[in-house]
């Protein structure tokens, strides 16, 4: 078994976690952790939907957010994908989408203020490149046989939109639809950071304990996830896609001077702002990197790491969850409803919640990412399993799960994990935020302490690693020869 | 039914919409989210509603989710008058040339920041932080805001002078908890073993009987230092005519609305000027947080 490359993959990057564990800051720190998480079921199942006059606004915002930045994001990666070809486009779309939508919603909030520009750009621009990604893949994968066929002189155009669109259609349809979920996601955690979605009630109402109203905003987010199939139509998005800007509220009026502010003098190191020269740039970036940058890299990858193998122990234990192969229908079915909830609430508010909960160490990350992306691919490969035909007098039980099931999708969940590996460091990064020691908690200082030529800095890395990591998940899929569906 | 439900998102929508309006001539301010926010909201509607009255114009308060934001909101000139602390203040009105600060609480002249210990630690009060060394050695701590004046500067200060360390080496854990109630009820709870907060912030929960007094108590008092103040742009009269500037202050000084000050709390507004703020910003500068 150990000769298997890709077993021995997998135990190396457990080895890795292993040893990540030791370094790492583990611990529950609350008193009474217990108690606290009771109070919050309770919340839960008691929720209160008539607490903040706001809350329905906010839900439309969160859907008015989330539909212009989608439809901006995929109209942008869409011409993108036209040229992706390009290794300067590739470039320009990697560098956009490495960094987080926090992170472009911190940086517009510094010159657009709470306009709700700030919210829109900071879901379009990375969206559109991942769509640029995504679509170029699909693209990629038609059918070139119908263009074969066309009568010489065919324009370009033409042969674009009558034989390749048509053969992709589909999946096309089906990744941009995914990606709306996303960025219902995106639009609501941006609350967290002063804009008028979800996150910003959700927030208040965590921080004050009052976990009914809270569990009433997360039980209105499924409900409005869950649905979708429901009220996102193809004949009402027109509809949905030219209402939803007059839906985003006006906040407070864009000063332009503020961002030529931003460019010509925020964003430039302090030390050449000063005119101190070369010495002064070399001090300012020594410092930066040994107090900042460093520790808050050794922190995201750590993190990382462990995330990573949380996330595809919990995979392979929760796809059974949704498997044809076990258990009655009764248990298929609540056990959806845990996917369904685990993969629909965003990374960031699972981490919040717990980190209220248990205190801050980087356990509540580990379980949210883990919790997060494991029920993302263990919905996926479940889904599969349900493709695998069995002799009607295959073993059952854990038999069943370890030497039928396991190593016929074993191949799919390790190209599914290495396809979230990138996704799942840039999510750790801006952990840091609420306070975790990884690259987002010294860029959120930055901003706090109004030193935007730092923070700046240090997205900057941020994007750099995760760019590093994503080509490096892209070496060992390759090495490994694993295919992955782009909807992932 | 559906059809009903489109309509109350509908309307609530539009209502929204018009309530996050802000015509050009509204005057808009905000405060640093060191507390609770519905009792923020509370507190700055009243004060909205009284600054209306008094100035003839829309006034309008924006909650914001963090320090850097207000900070942020009043230099973009999105907001023009702002309740800072007093580090918040220094930040925003070295960023704004012109701007200025224009009142202060009356307890703001000699604002304190308390240590407070969760009872389990065994930690004794003392007059003198140095008496504490051995006491909070290896403890967890935490902050409140990163930009706080009495949730972090301060205590960071006396830490690092006291001790002689950074307090990431000083404790074993050290954390931001965002604002001072929440800094109150973690080390209430346990999950920091102390921590240091605005001493209105306790003495006003201590007063409500929002405190287990069993579980947490205060073991030092910083010595005293200016902290909140009214800062507005210097641009304002510009805007909304000659001396309007004059006229806020005057309203912020004459607000003798008693629910309203207890809010805060505060027992009355006093004028302040730059000048007042001078060793914040040296404080600020010596542990590194302004350049």
């Amino acid at each position: 078994m150990f000769s298997y490359p890709t077993v021995r993959t997998s135990l190396i990057f457990l080895a890795i976690a292993v040893a990540g564990l030791l370094a790492a800051d583990i611990a529950i720190t609350a008193s009474n952790p217990w108690r606290d998480l009771g109070n919050f079921f309770l919340g839960v199942v008691t929720p209160n939907f008539f607490s903040s006059e706001g809350l329905m606004t906010a839900l439309l915002r969160t859907v008015a957010f989330a539909f212009v930045g989608v439809a901006l994001g995929s109209v942008a990666g869409f011409m993108l994908s036209l040229v992706y070809r390009f290794l300067p486009v590739r470039i320009f779309c990697a560098f956009i989408r490495a960094i987080h939508e926090l992170f472009w919603a911190l940086i517009f909030l510094q010159f657009f203020g709470f306009h709700p520009l700030t919210g829109v750009l900071a879901i379009a621009i990375p969206y559109s490149g991942i769509f640029a990604k995504v679509y170029s893949e699909i693209l990629e994968e038609a059918d070139p046989e119908p263009g074969r066929l066309l009568p010489p002189g065919t324009g370009v155009i033409a042969a674009f939109l009558y034989t390749r669109i048509p053969d992709c259609w589909v999946q096309l349809r089906t990744y941009t639809a995914y990606r709306l979920e996303c960025g219902l996601r995106s639009s609501a955690i941006l609350g967290f950071v002063g804009l008028p979605t979800l996150g910003f009630y959700l927030e208040s109402a965590f921080s004050q304990g009052l976990y009914s109203d809270a569990g009433a905003m997360l039980i209105l987010f499924y409900v409005l996830i869950a649905t979708m199939p429901l009220w996102v139509k193809p004949k009402l998005l027109p509809i949905y896609i030219l209402g939803a800007p007059f839906f985003l509220g006006d906040g407070l009026p864009i000063v332009w001077g503020n961002v030529e502010r931003f460019f010509t003098q925020d964003i430039i190191p302090s030390p050449i702002r000063q005119g101190e020269g070369l010495a002064g740039l070399t001090s300012w970036f020594g410092d930066l990197m040994v107090h900042q940058a460093l520790p808050g890299i050794w922190n995201t990858v750590i993190l990382t790491q462990i995330a990573l193998v949380g996330t595809g122990i919990l995979a392979l234990l929760l796809f059974p969850l949704i498997s044809n192969h076990f258990g009655g229908p009764i248990r298929r079915t609540s056990g959806h409803v845990f996917l369904v909830i685990a993969r629909s609430t965003p990374e960031y508010i699972l981490a919040y919640i717990l980190l209220q909960l248990w205190g801050p160490s980087m356990l509540p990350a580990v379980v949210a990412l883990a919790l997060h992306n494991g029920g993302i691919i263990g919905h996926l490969i479940g889904r599969q399993t349900n493709n695998i035909k069995l002799r009607g007098d295959a073993v059952k039980g854990f038999s069943r799960y370890s030497w039928e099931l396991v190593p016929r999708v074993y191949r799919s969940f390790l190209a599914f994990l290495f396809y979230r590996w990138e996704i799942i460091m840039r999510e750790t990064a801006i952990l840091g935020i609420l306070g975790i020691y990884t690259l987002g908690f010294y860029v959120d200082s930055a901003i706090q302490n109004i030193q935007f030529d730092r923070a700046m800095m240090l997205i900057l890395i941020t994007a750099l690693l995760n760019i590093g990591v994503d080509a490096l998940g892209r070496y060992i899929r390759r090495k490994l020869a694993l295919q992955t569906m782009p909807t992932c | 039914m559906a059809l009903n439900l489109i309509r109350k998102f509908t309307l609530s929508g539009l209502l929204g919409a018009m309530a996050f309006s802000a015509s050009a001539e509204t005057f808009v301010f905000t405060a640093i989210p060191d507390e609770d926010e519905t009792k923020l909201v509370e507190r700055f509607r009243g004060v909205a509603d009284y600054l209306s009255e008094e100035l003839n114009v829309d006034v309008r308060y924006i909650p914001v989710k963090s320090y850097a934001a207000a900070v942020s909101a009043f230099r973009n000139n999105q907001v023009q008058l702002a309740w800072f602390g007093g580090l918040s203040g220094v930040q925003a009105r070295r960023l704004v040339p012109g701007s200025e600060a224009i009142a202060q609480g009356v307890e703001d002249e000699a604002f304190q920041t308390y240590f407070i210990a969760n009872t389990s630690t065994g930690i004794e009060p003392a007059e003198d932080l140095s008496e504490l060394q051995d006491g909070l050695k290896d403890k967890t701590f935490t902050f409140g805001s990163k930009g706080s004046t009495s949730g972090r500067l301060m205590p960071e200060f006396y830490i690092r002078e006291t001790f002689g360390e950074q307090p990431e080496d000083f404790f074993s854990r050290v954390g931001f908890s965002g604002n001072h109630t929440r800094t109150l009820r973690l080390v209430e709870a346990g999950t920091y073993e102390v921590g240091a907060l605005n001493f209105q912030v306790w003495q006003k929960e201590v007063e409500d009987g929002n405190v287990d007094t069993d579980a947490v108590q205060v073991i030092w008092e910083t010595p005293p230092y200016p902290d909140y103040q009214w800062t507005i742009r210097g641009d304002v009269n510009d805007r909304f005519g000659e001396g309007f500037k004059d006229r806020v202050k005057e309203a912020l000084l004459s607000l003798d609305d008693k629910a309203l000050l207890e809010s805060f709390p505060r027992s009355g507004f006093i004028p302040a000027s730059n000048d007042d703020y001078e060793p914040i910003r040296k404080t600020a500068e010596e542990i590194g947080i302004l350049d």
